[in-house]
């Protein structure tokens, strides 16, 4: 499979208040054409800044990033056009409508008659009779639309969403998740970042895991679920947990969520809770899903 | 195809403005004609600078070329600043437009601005003087140069802040008093020796200066010193705007 994203070894350090700080340390993976990649990792992983980097708003200190085969330094212009960004601040030009905002969009672009391709895609996304409207007037989930469509006005090859569904109501979620899979069917490459795992796990084929600037996990996102703890323990209680629990244990509130590698260590699990004299109430053993996957990978990094 | 990106940028900073053009244009127009009426009528009887011109005549070009100046500085380092405060910078960041493709767009428009915001206090103070066009070229040049410079500045000053109170400091202590000491409403000539020395150091005094020899054929010093000057400072500033978007200077980190 050709690739279309190459991060090739790609550092960053800014100069922090208590000194130099590394937001990338030596992040190196490629993502192919076609595939729908997520990118997870907890807040200040350096998410953001590796899709800065790809996108030429922020520079690597070192390292390089290509996009189609284009280095996004020395042929930025050919790099940008294989790209388009769609940037997790909700961000709009006030002076502009919808249709507006398009045009001058594509225009960037070099495309000066793109009526048919903005049409299609205020359909698609749910603004077809917003396209009049100026941009103030739009409610946050509309203008989240919007953004989406910005970044789609040249038809990149490579699509990148960073935090797109971050505070929008399902609805959106839906037509924004529907319209890019199409996209993603005829071939576009998708590269996601997102908070919501749900998400990540049902739509993304490979997923890299981040964490204080480094790869911590990348693997097809069926590996990544059956390679780690595959059963998870949940059950209510309001008692302590005992210890050797508590220290692998999810708590909110009165739910538990601990992770196990198999059934043996299920057994193991609930012994230590019997011999602790914990009361477990409405237990469950289900299928771990990708947020436990996640947790238990940030943790054991953490413990590394 | 070439330039395409370039001209949406220039048409999208043109209709910036223009959708305001009440604030834009009208409103420095009303400030000129306040100028003109309030300094007109005050000195018009008190000073006359070139033989045979009223000093409202003389007032006139120099109220035009400033408006022209400042407007085109407000235009590019006002552009700059909102989109960078409101975030909307990165719509732009994100194209593959060339460092020179943002410095003509920026730079045209301001221009573009100065001379509207210019032909508007000068269809309206035309009412208050007959106009001479003595030399109507340095008009032309001098308009086009002093608002391409200006727009420069704005560009660089909306590169450099980082908040709206930087622009207006960059305009209310660099280019208001190097407009105002340029003879806009005096001639130079008139200045004791220490202040007409530090007028020649001023490149908005040649500006002016070379604007107003189009009108009247007169003027403090040569026209074409005046435009070296003027081309030089010009030069010097787009090198240093320039430099500043291709190393992406407090725009791309």
């Amino acid at each position: 499979m050709p690739v279309s994203v190459v991060f090739d070894h790609v550092a960053k350090t800014y100069a922090g208040a208590r000194g130099e700080v590394r937001a990338l340390d030596g992040v190196a993976f490629n993502i192919e054409q076609g595939e729908f990649f997520g990118l997870l990792g907890p807040n200040g992983a350096g998410k953001t800044t590796l899709i800065s980097v790809l996108a030429g708003l922020t520079r690597a200190t070192r390292g390089h990033v290509t996009v189609m085969g284009h280095d996004v330094v020395a042929d930025y212009a050919a790099a940008r056009k294989s790209i388009g960004v769609v940037p997790q601040e909700l961000v709009f030009d006030p002076f502009f409508s919808v249709r507006e905002c398009l045009r001058i969009q594509s225009g960037y672009f070099g495309i000066r008659h793109n009526e048919a391709w903005i049409d299609e895609l205020l359909t698609g996304l749910g603004l077809a009779d917003k396209g009049d409207v100026n941009m103030r007037q739009l409610s946050g989930g509309m203008k989240r639309r919007v953004l989406v469509a910005q970044a789609l006005v040249h038809k990149p090859p490579v699509i990148v969403l960073d935090e797109p569904t971050a505070g929008v109501d399902v609805e959106l979620r839906q037509t924004l998740w529907g319209f890019i899979a199409g996209l993603n069917k005829q071939g576009h490459t998708v590269l996601l970042t997102t908070h919501y795992l749900e998400e990540a796990e049902a739509l993304c084929g490979r997923i890299a895991m981040l964490k204080q600037g480094r790869v911590v996990a990348l693997d097809r996102t069926a590996n990544l679920l059956a390679g780690t703890a595959s059963t998870m323990l949940r059950f209510k209680t309001d008692q302590a947990l005992p210890a050797a629990v508590a220290a692998r244990a999810r708590v909110t509130g009165r739910m538990v969520q601990v992770t196990a590698r198999d059934a043996a260590e299920v057994e193991t699990l609930l012994g230590q809770l019997r011999l602790g004299g914990v009361k477990v109430e409405d237990l469950e053993i289900g299928r771990a899903d990708l947020e436990d996957v996640f947790l238990e990978i940030m943790q054991r990094e953490t413990l590394a | 195809m070439r330039f395409a990106g370039a001209r949406t940028l220039f048409n999208k900073e043109i209709l910036r403005f223009w959708k305001v053009s009440v604030q834009t244009v009208a409103a420095p127009v009303l400030t000129a004609v306040l100028y003109l009426l309030i300094f007109g009528h005050v000195l018009e009887d008190h000073v006359q600078v070139f033989p045979g011109v009223g000093y409202t005549s003389f007032l006139i070009p120099g109220l035009v070329m400033m408006s022209v100046l400042q407007n085109a500085y407000a235009n590019s380092s006002s552009s700059l600043i909102q989109s960078k405060v409101t975030g909307n910078l990165v719509f732009l960041l994100l194209t593959p437009l060339s460092h020179w493709a943002w410095f003509a767009a920026y730079v045209g428009a301001s221009v573009v601005r100065g001379l509207a915001v210019g032909l508007g206090v000068f269809a309206v103070t035309v009412w208050f003087a007959p106009p001479h066009f003595a030399e109507p070229w340095w008009i032309v040049i001098f308009a086009v140069l002093g608002a391409g410079m200006l727009g420069t500045l704005g560009l660089i000053a909306g590169l450099w802040a980082e908040k709206f109170d930087q622009t207006a400091a960059f305009q209310n202590f660099l280019i208001m008093p190097m407009t105002f000491l340029s003879g806009v409403f005096y001639s130079v000539q008139s200045l004791p020796a220490f202040w007409l020395g530090l007028s020649h150091a001023n490149p908005f005094f040649y500006m002016i200066d070379g604007f107003r020899r189009g009108f009247f054929g007169a003027s403090d010093v040569s026209p074409w010193l005046s435009l070296a000057v003027v081309g030089a400072s010009f030069a010097g500033v787009s090198a240093i705007a320039l430099r500043l978007l291709a190393t992406g200077y407090k725009i791309r980190s």
